[in-house]
Formats: structure tokens, C-alpha cells, sequence
């Protein structure tokens, strides 16, 4: 395993997000009311940028003229074909079970903790996509990705296998 | 009753004919069931009948040169050769009958529900009454309030098995103002039954008015299509799941790329239709059925295969003759030699047996 | 979907040759066409403004500017209408041999026709001096106001021997069918100067968008493209366009492809029982179909399985009928290095991507 910064905490407010190529990978970063979430800035359909699109609301629907609108700016619309992908799961919104987009775990520990391990209470999702364990250190978000060798502490760039 | 048990009774293995044309020997049959200032408006105005081009006569398309009754009158208008020629010769266990006078055109909501009720009650007394083996689609006015009264008038008769519905529309039929149709029909257990008929007055191709009748016999599989799309996009199946809808005479080889196109859109698109919660070809699949004339048979029968694999189900095509429409010159023409044996019985029976609920 | 190990990075990975058969460049903005526009007409421009088709946005797309979202220039321009731009996400990125522009500036669908007809000529001038002299990688087609055969006509003569126009443009959505006498002249042009005609989805007709009436959802307009393109194909066909234009070709533009084989069996069928009625076609409609149309990929159907897509290839009964396309920058893009749903065979995938295209234009 090995960990790659992506960026300082303050550098991704609420609301927003950052992309930046860690292991070889272009991977985009989320910030949803102070949870960190990560996502492959691919889209699975036709490998579009992904996490360019725009973070809009859920709307669903029990029957034809009624809306409910809910979780503002946590889904993901691929600026390609708008496919809608859930920040926090990775899992698009119309085969959840099936076509997502590959996640990475992120979580905020204090300075002071070691890193590694998750926090108690995550509940893993039903996926088969990995988790990658992610540590902050003196207040930056790293994304930990398996497999992989780094390099250098800062180049985020991947010496190692990489991730099919 | 279920399928394994229907087998052991009597004729359940015959086929079943959804698709078969009746006519009105003349305006003047309607006479019995109509009221009087109807009659005296028939006989001392222009009106001679709805009349459509649908079905050029002449044409071996619209009717089989032996389908004329020997006494006279249209192809379709003699119960005794159309029970010749469809029952008996197919040893069919049942028949469906539509009668497309073409009622929907007409715009004078009291005429319109006069003429679809007299319809409607001809069908019954010569038809239903006369032949334990006929049922019938029921027709109804084009305007939707006077076509709910006239569905809980006549919709409980047991000949009557759905409402027809011309596929030439003012508006798609997946829209809301249709809806409380859609609620009588179910009320009286009712399918829908989507066919060409009367036009409510567009150009038949969405592009404007063809030159000749050949564009608008292939184009009619275009308005199809848009029927499909908007009852399935206005959550017609969502809003009724007990709804069953068959398609008459619209082809079907059209479908797997409809469905690829509209699935492919609907993952795109959900969110201005988000009561869709499921691909687009699951509720294809579960509500609409399709006649299987014309076939649009491809020139290699390994494609009519392909096409037959891609539909993505051996429920949804269901045998019909179009009578007196010539598709074939003989009986063993009806169905492709190529057709898997397994998909047979499906084809002649039992697909129409669990769409009829019979 | 095949996934690809490639990082975002990578640039024409794609040893095969790309022709781009529908790319859609835009005006800067609403002032551009002034320039090249005479004087009588730049007064009339800024006052009143087009009358094309309908009014408003009856069906909004999912998307500001029908776009993908990701192809709004950094310049600030809209999408489309940066060239240099249009050279980095689309061109340089996927190693493009050609890219033909269909632009939909405005001209093509108005009711006055000598309006759009000034249009028209600003348009195809201002398609020369800022798209085809600065990228030799760009073709074009020829923006004619084609409800009017005779002023279509006018300009495709004007234009139509400069190298660097490919085709002519008419929408799907039309006045009157496409295969009607009144479009006969802008064919006889376009054959006489050896162009083909683009047919491409768009236009307003003068009915509702379907033959039974207003649909209520963008998606059900989106999903019409395919019928309101088979109708047109009838029409053509069973006119008889093409025994009147021998050497007429049509390119059949951003309505899918998958319904064209059903088609083609559907008229054959049709045509055996009905040709009483249309004795000067010769032939079957099939025939005319793979003679003389041929079909951009984009938005690309996508089967299942990949079996099934093989299939439907292997349903149109030729090679020959398919051009690839893209369709940069609208949303229904089609990545050229990972549109199909299936991996085809190598001569199959040559043809589609480019030998297909560089046939039909001659390239």
C-alpha cells in the first residue's frame, strides 16, 4: 500500500472538490459537508472525466408528477452522457449493483493517529470495489491505493504495478 | 387456470387468432342501434360512413381476392365466411375481432359516441351472440370522458376482451388525459389494443403527408414506436401495472433497436422522467405484446433468429391471421419455416392465453 | 463495455485512421455572421432576429447548449466554437485524420427564405474563413435554406466546387418529406456537383414532432430522432429520388443505425405487395438503401452483449454503410476509443472508422 497526497484539508472546502493524478491515476476528490470522499475520474461507460461533471441533487419519484428532491450536490453527473453516480458509494443511480465507478475510501484521522484502519461505524458498501484507507497527516488528505509503490513523497507518481 | 392445466382442456392447443377484421356491410347496418335523429342525420346529410384510407380497397394488402362474400358486401361483413375462413380453417380456438369503422375521427363528441355505441352493439348482437368463439376489441370515441362511459356501458360483456384504440393520434397515448381510460379498462379487466385505424388528423409521418400508400403502410411501424415510447415515459406502467397493451399489426422486428436506443437514453435522461425506476425494455417486456404480421421477415432466416434472441423474450409475440389483410398465400406460409419448434406453441397459443387471461 | 487501462493522459492511442463524420462547430456568438453579412441584411439581423421553426425551447435539452459539460472552452466562448479548443479535446486527442463540420448556424430553417438564404452565404463564408483555411484537418458542409429548391440550388452552385465542402445539409425535420419533388432541386445541384447530402437530425416540421402528436419529455423527442430519420429514408426511397439522381448519395446523420436494418426488410416486404403503386422503382427499397445511404454510428445503439451488437452488424447485409462519428461536443458524444459495445474485426473497424467516410467524400 502506499499513500499519496492529494492535497491540504483547507484546499477542499465543503462543496467542493479536487482532481489530481495520484499513482498513475487521475482520481477526484469530494468534500460532502466535511467527509472526503474519492471516485477514478473515468466514467465506466465511454471513460469521460468523470468527476468534472457536475454535483447536482437526486430526483426520484413514486409516481409520474411527483418529485422528491434530496441529497443536494452528493450525485455525480458525468459531463458526457449524464450518467448520475453517487459520491459517497461510487454506484451509478440506475444499476447500482452492477456499474460504478471505482471508489476509494477516504477518511479524516486526527494528526496524531496512526495511520491505517477504518473508522469504527463505516459501513461497507455492497460492492466488490476495494477501499483504500486514506490518513491526514498535519492536516492534508492523502488516498491510499493497494498495490502500488510510490516514488516520492509529493509526485504522486507511480512506480509500481498498475491497478486494472 | 394455469397453462399446464388449460392444456388438458378441450381446443387448448389450438391457435388463437388476435387479429382478425370485421366490417360493416354498409352505414345502414347501424340503423337498429342507433336513434333516430341519427338515422334521419345519416340518411339527409353527406355522411356516408367514417370511411379511412387505412386500407386501400383494391389492394391485396387490405383483402384476399376470395375474402368477398358471395352475397355481397366488404371483406369482413359475412360472419359465416369469416368463421369459414378463420375459425375452420385454422381450427382456431378463438378469434379477436376489430371492427375499425373508425369512429375516433369523428369530431362531434354526440355523434361519435352514438356511432362507437352502435358499434359496439352490433358487434355484440352479430358477432359475440352468434359465435361462442369470437371476442372483440370494443371502440370508443375519441373523446376521452365519452370514451370512459361507453367502456362502462359495454365493458363488462364477456365477448369484449380490450379497447381499441387507433394508433394515429392527437395526442401519444402515454399522456396523462388518457388516463382515466386506462382506469375503466382495468375496471372491467379490459387490455388495450393499439392498431391502425382512424386518424385524428396529423400528417401519418412525423416529417408531413407522403406522396403513396406504401409510405404509410411501412411508416405506420414509426408511429408505433412513438405509442411505445410515451406510454412507457409517462409512467403509464408505473401509474397501472396491471395494464396489458397489444400492438396490432405494427411489426416487432423494430423492437430490440427501440429498445437499446430508449434504454441507452433513459440512463442519460431519468431525471425528467425519474417515476421510471427500471430500464425502458423491462416494462416493453412485462405491458406490450405485438401480433406477429407483418413479419418483416429478413432475406436470411438466421437474422429473423437474431431478431427473435434480441426481443429478450418468447412472451410477447402472439399469432394472428389479419384477416382478410393478405400476408400469405397458404396456411403453412403463416409462421416461418425457421421458427424454433419451442416458440411455436408459445406464437399460437399460449402467449394470447396469459395476455387474454383465458 | 470494454474498459481500457489507459490513464486520462493519453493522447491518439488509437493506431487506427479516424474521419469524424459529424462534428458541430458554433458561432462565436450571435453577432458573428454580421461580417460577412451585406449590409441590407445586417439591419434586418439585428432587428428581427431568425424565425426558424418554433419559438423557445419546447423540449430543454438535459444540458446547457446541448453539450457536453466538460467542452466549454477555457476562452469562454460556447462549446464548439473554439477552434483551438475544438483542436485539443477532439482533433489532437484522438488523433483525427478528418472531422466534417455540420454546423447548425440558423440559416437552413427559416421562414423567409431569402433571409436565410443571406444567411446561408454568410454562414458558408464564415465556415471557409475561420474553420476550413486554419485547419486542414476540417471539411464542411454546405448551409443551404432547403425548403427552397431554387435558392439552395444558388448557393450550392456558389460554393460547391471549393474542396474543402463535403456535403449538404438539410435537417430531418422538414416541411414536407424529404423525397417529395419539391427538395429536387438541391439534389439535382448537389448531384451535379458530386456532393452528398447529409440528412441530420433536427428542424421542425410543420406538425407536431411525432405523427400522433406533441410528446411531453426531452427524452421522447431525443428517442423520435430514429423514427422521424426511417420516415425520411421511406420517403426518399419510395419517391424514387434516387432513379431520378443516379448518383445522389445521403448520409443518414445523428439518428443511431440499428433501425435501419428492420427497415430496409420492412420496405422489401412492403415493396413485394404494394409496387403496383410505385412502378418506377426498379429495384428493392434494400437496395437503393446500401446503394445510395450511408449512416453515422453516433448516437451508437448499445445491445446487451456484445454478441448482439456483432449481430446487428453483420443485419445490414454490408460493409460499406457505416461512418463513424462523434458528434464533439454535443452530450451524446461517442468516444471514438470507446463508443462500441463490442471489439470488431479489424477490417470491419478500418472501414467504419475511416475507409467508409473516405469513400463517400472522396478524400
Amino acid at each position: 500500500m502506499a499513500r499519496y497526497l492529494v492535497g491540504a484539508v483547507g484546499e477542499i472546502p465543503p462543496g467542493q472538490r479536487k482532481i489530481a493524478e495520484v499513482g498513475g491515476r487521475s482520481i477526484g476528490v469530494f468534500n460532502l459537508g466535511g467527509e472526503f470522499f474519492a471516485l477514478l475520474n473515468r466514467c465506466p461507460h465511454q471513460a469521460g472525466p468523470l468527476c468534472e461533471g457536475h454535483c447536482i441533487g437526486l430526483v426520484l419519484s413514486e409516481r409520474p408528477g411527483e418529485y422528491r428532491f434530496l441529497r443536494e450536490g452528493e450525485i455525480l453527473r458525468c459531463p458526457w452522457h449524464g450518467w448520475e453516480f453517487d459520491i459517497r458509494t461510487g454506484q451509478s443511480w440506475f444499476d447500482p449493483a452492477r456499474t460504478r465507478v471505482r471508489r476509494y475510501d477516504i477518511f479524516v484521522e486526527p494528526p496524531s493517529a496512526t495511520p491505517s484502519g477504518e473508522l469504527p461505524g463505516l459501513v461497507r458498501g455492497p460492492y466488490v470495489a476495494e477501499t483504500y484507507p486514506v490518513t491526514v497527516d498535519e492536516n492534508r488528505v492523502m488516498v491510499e491505493i493497494p498495490g502500488a509503490v510510490r516514488a516520492t513523497a509529493r509526485s504522486g507518481m507511480d512506480s509500481g504495478p498498475s491497478q486494472r | 387456470m394455469t397453462a399446464e392445466a388449460a392444456d388438458d382442456a378441450p381446443g387448448a392447443t389450438s391457435p388463437i387468432d388476435c387479429d382478425v377484421h370485421i366490417a360493416l356491410p354498409s352505414t345502414k347496418t347501424l340503423f337498429p342501434y342507433l336513434a333516430g335523429h341519427w338515422q334521419q342525420y345519416i340518411q339527409t346529410s353527406a355522411f356516408k360512413g367514417v370511411g379511412d384510407t387505412s386500407y386501400p380497397r383494391g389492394v391485396p394488402t387490405s383483402a384476399r381476392p376470395d375474402s368477398y362474400p358471395p352475397g355481397g358486401g366488404p371483406p369482413g361483413s359475412s360472419l359465416e365466411l369469416v368463421r369459414q375462413q378463420t375459425l375452420e380453417a385454422w381450427g382456431a380456438r378463438l378469434a379477436v375481432l376489430n371492427c375499425d369503422y373508425g369512429v375516433q375521427a369523428i369530431h362531434n363528441p354526440d355523434l361519435a359516441a352514438g356511432i362507437a355505441g352502435a358499434v359496439n352493439d352490433w358487434i355484440i348482437a352479430e358477432w359475440l351472440e352468434r359465435e361462442p368463439r369470437f371476442r372483440a376489441s370494443l371502440v370508443v370515441p375519441r373523446q376521452v370522458e365519452s370514451a370512459v362511459r361507453e367502456i362502462e356501458r359495454v365493458g363488462s360483456h364477456a365477448g369484449f376482451v380490450q379497447v381499441f384504440l387507433p394508433v394515429l393520434s392527437e395526442q401519444p397515448y402515454g399522456q396523462r388525459g388518457f388516463w382515466p381510460l386506462y382506469e375503466a379498462a382495468l375496471r372491467h379487466d379490459l387490455a388495450i389494443s393499439i392498431q391502425p385505424g382512424a386518424s385524428a388528423g396529423h400528417p401519418p409521418l412525423p416529417t408531413g403527408w407522403p406522396s403513396y400508400y406504401i409510405e404509410e403502410y411501412a411508416g405506420i411501424a414509426q408511429v408505433f414506436q412513438t405509442q411505445v415510447v410515451s406510454l412507457v415515459a409517462e409512467g403509464v406502467f408505473d401509474r397501472f401495472p396491471e395494464l396489458r397493451v397489444l400492438l396490432v399489426e405494427a411489426g416487432f422486428t423494430w423492437l430490440p433497436s427501440l429498445m437499446w436506443r430508449f434504454d441507452k437514453d433513459w440512463k442519460s435522461l431519468r431525471r425528467e422522467i425519474p417515476w421510471v425506476r427500471r430500464p425502458p425494455s423491462e416494462y416493453i417486456r412485462e405491458h406490450l405484446r405485438f401480433t406477429i404480421l407483418p413479419w418483416d421477415a429478413p432475406p436470411q432466416p438466421g437474422w429473423l433468429l437474431e431478431i427473435l434472441e434480441q426481443l429478450g423474450s418468447e412472451e410477447l409475440l402472439l399469432f394472428a391471421t389479419d384477416y382478410p389483410h393478405r400476408h400469405f398465400d397458404k396456411p403453412e406460409q403463416a409462421l416461418p419455416a425457421a421458427l424454433p419448434a419451442a416458440l411455436r406453441p408459445k406464437i399460437l397459443h399460449e402467449n394470447a392465453r396469459a395476455f387474454y387471461r383465458l | 463495455m470494454v474498459m481500457t487501462e489507459t490513464s486520462s493522459e493519453v493522447r491518439g492511442r488509437t493506431k487506427t485512421a479516424i474521419i469524424d463524420a459529424d462534428i458541430h462547430n458554433e458561432l462565436p456568438s450571435a453577432k458573428t455572421l454580421l461580417k460577412y453579412l451585406p449590409l441590407q441584411w445586417r439591419r434586418r439581423h439585428e432587428l428581427f432576429g431568425g424565425r426558424g421553426g418554433r419559438r423557445g425551447s419546447l423540449y430543454p435539452r438535459s444540458v446547457t447548449g446541448n453539450a457536453r459539460t466538460d467542452s466549454w472552452p477555457p476562452s469562454g466562448l460556447p462549446p464548439g466554437a473554439d477552434l483551438d479548443f475544438m483542436r485539443q479535446q477532439l482533433l489532437d486527442r484522438f488523433n483525427i485524420e478528418y472531422g466534417i463540420l455540420n454546423p447548425f448556424v440558423g440559416g437552413s430553417g427559416q421562414r423567409n427564405v431569402e433571409y436565410g438564404a443571406a444567411l446561408c452565404r454568410a454562414a458558408n463564408d464564415w465556415l471557409v474563413a475561420e474553420w476550413l483555411e486554419p485547419e486542414p484537418r476540417l471539411r464542411a458542409a454546405i448551409v443551404v435554406p432547403f425548403e427552397d429548391g431554387d435558392l439552395a440550388a444558388q448557393e450550392i452552385d456558389r460554393v460547391g466546387d471549393d474542396p474543402g465542402f463535403v456535403q449538404v445539409l438539410v435537417m430531418t425535420r422538414t416541411a414536407e418529406p424529404l423525397g417529395k419533388r419539391k427538395y429536387w432541386k438541391l439534389y439535382e445541384a448537389a448531384e451535379r456537383h458530386g456532393l452528398p447530402i447529409a440528412m441530420h437530425f433536427g428542424g421542425s416540421s410543420n406538425g407536431p414532432i411525432t405523427a400522433a402528436g406533441w410528446v411531453s419529455y426531452y427524452i421522447e423527442d431525443h428517442v423520435a430522432a430514429a423514427q422521424a430519420t426511417q420516415a425520411q429514408v421511406i420517403s426518399m426511397v419510395c419517391e424514387g429520388v434516387f432513379e431520378q439522381f443516379p448518383a445522389l448519395r445521403v448520409v443518414l446523420t445523428e439518428g443511431g443505425f440499428a433501425w435501419l436494418p428492420p427497415l430496409m426488410w420492412r420496405l422489401d416486404r412492403a415493396w413485394e405487395k404494394l409496387h403496383d403503386e410505385v412502378p418506377f422503382l426498379r429495384r428493392p427499397p434494400s437496395a437503393y438503401i446500401r446503394e445510395h445511404m450511408r449512416i453515422t454510428t453516433q448516437p451508437m445503439e448499445e445491445p446487451p452483449t456484445a454478441r448482439q451488437f456483432l449481430q446487428l452488424l453483420d443485419q445490414f447485409g454490408s460493409d460499406d454503410m457505416l461512418l463513424f462519428a462523434t458528434d464533439y461536443p454535443h452530450w451524446d458524444f461517442d468516444s471514438p476509443e470507446d463508443a462500441f459495445p463490442a471489439k470488431l474485426p479489424e477490417r470491419l473497424e478500418r472501414k467504419i472508422m475511416a475507409e467508409n467516410a473516405r469513400t463517400t467524400y472522396r478524400f
